[in-house]
């Protein structure tokens, strides 16, 4: 097992101020702000060399923190910190298919914590699509045969070729915090999949959502959902940024409307990441790139904006203030847009050259708080 | 048996290049060698080997010089073992 201190960083969370997990292609680096997040250090790397798909912070006691990473010789692992980043322990039993069939875990992609009920409960997401589940706090996983081996997986998932240029990937696993038998997770490709027996059956929730690459552009299911967030006070919202558009769910309602219509014509709905306000269920953010021809994967027309909306979708904010005006070809994953908690909310971002944005008056203006960094996967709050 | 360890799994060994290994079966395979490794270092075999047996694409593993695909492969309990990380980058 591989432990000890590393030198250099420490996710210490500060009393006041603003901290942020960012992990990269190379390593994971941590920000820490001020008390009025006007300043910010940047701290790291840790597991330099490593490639850092998702590093959460267990909001249940905000000194664990779980960290996805791989290196590009080594297979997928999970470390574990219970100290806020000062030492990390490995994962026993990281996340894996079972021994006899045909898949292997390529990485893990996605962890999300389980609700303050469920204390040590943890959920990863792999690729290829995989559904893991710790009950102690992330020591040794198990996978979620309700769906791992499900009679239709392979209908709903499809094969290497139909998920996303690194990979098909199990992604936005939400837990309602009023069940937590209740789970909703997203696929690249695959779609969105319900289940309400704690991961016992599950059936796909993908009505109203185009899905243009195929003959029929409303299948049942192979979507490709980017990311879906659930409010957390209103956990019957959803939303999903997808391949292809942007979407809004109140349940029970089983069909999705279509947010991403609202979007400026010259700019699209097309994007990787969303975040939530934490407090207003009808406000939210999404970072739109180019997805036209060929999909270059960069912010339209070399002019990075986040776009906002305060309605539930029906409108929507250029929200660009203090970024380049031209010639920034950088856009952000689906894992890097956050927010944090304040009184007037910081939304945060990092990008795939390396930067970290910050907006602490929810996005109407932005400043760079680091660059030079490795390519960014994902940014969290904690 | 004596392993050469990487450089990238020297923080399994803490640092040790030349680990001595007991292989305890009377016909040893890489296999038993594997596990072996993973009893005294926790979690390094996944990181070379995937769940289905098979080496990891960017890992070469020698049994006395010779490349080993197949866990199957026999070992000396006197011989070598030695593990490479290869030709990835970016």
């Amino acid at each position: 097992m591989a432990t000890g201190t590393r030198k250099g960083a420490s996710a210490a969370r500060r009393t006041k101020g603003a901290g942020l997990l960012i992990a990269t292609r190379k390593g994971l680096w941590t920000l820490a702000s001020d008390a009025a997040r006007r300043t910010w250090k940047l701290a790291g790397p840790q597991f330099l060399g490593n490639v850092v798909h998702h590093a959460v912070q267990d909001p249940r006691d905000r000194k664990t923190l779980l960290v996805a990473a791989r290196t590009g010789h080594l297979g997928p692992t999970v470390f574990r910190s219970t100290d806020r980043g000062r030492t990390w322990k490995e994962a026993t039993t990281p996340p894996a298919f079972k021994p006899g069939g045909a898949r292997s875990v390529d990485h893990t992609f996605w962890l999300t914590p389980g609700l303050a009920s469920q204390p040590g409960v943890w959920y990863a997401g792999t690729s290829p699509q995989g559904l893991f589940r710790s009950t102690d706090g992330g020591a040794t996983w198990a996978g979620v045969d309700g769906f791992n081996e499900h009679p239709k997986r392979k209908d709903w998932c499809g094969g290497d070729q139909d998920g996303t240029p690194d990979g098909p990937k199990l992604h936005s696993i939400l837990v309602d915090p009023r069940d937590a038998k209740h789970l909703y997770i997203g696929m690249s490709g695959g779609g969105i999949f319900e289940s309400t027996d704690a991961g016992g059956n599950w059936h796909p929730l993908n009505q109203g959502v185009r899905a243009d690459f195929f003959p029929d552009p409303y299948p049942e299911y192979g979507h490709d959902p980017h990311c879906m967030r659930m409010h957390p006070l209103l956990p019957d919202r959803l939303y999903h940024q997808n391949h292809c558009g942007i979407y809004r769910l109140d349940r029970p309602a089983t069909r999705w409307t279509d947010i991403g219509a609202a979007m400026p014509k010259s700019v699209g709905a097309i994007g990787l990441p969303m975040v939530l306000h934490p407090r207003d269920p009808d406000t939210l953010w999404v970072f739109p790139m180019d997805g036209t021809s060929v999909w270059p994967r960069v912010s339209p027309g070399g002019k990075p904006a986040a776009y906002r909306s305060v309605n539930g979708g029906r409108t929507w904010q250029r929200q660009a203030a203090g970024f380049p005006a031209a010639q920034a070809w950088w856009t952000v994953k689906r894992q890097a847009l956050t927010a944090d908690d304040a009184a007037t909310v910081g939304v945060y971002f990092g990008t795939t050259s390396g930067e970290v944005w910050g907006s602490r008056d929810e996005g109407r203006t932005w400043k760079c708080l680091a660059r030079h960094l490795p390519e960014i996967y994902a940014v969290e709050s904690t | 048996m004596n392993v050469r360890i990487p450089g990238l799994l020297l923080s399994y060994t803490n640092g040790a290049k030349n680990v001595e290994l007991r292989v305890a079966p009377a016909a040893p395979t890489l296999a038993d060698a594997l596990e072996a490794l993973n009893e005294r270092y926790p979690g390094m075999r996944f990181r070379v080997v995937d769940e289905q047996g098979a080496v990891r694409r960017h890992i070469k593993i020698f049994v006395d010089g010779v490349l080993a695909r197949d866990l199957a492969t026999p070992v000396r309990p006197e011989g070598e073992l030695m593990i490479v990380g290869a030709l990835t980058g970016g």
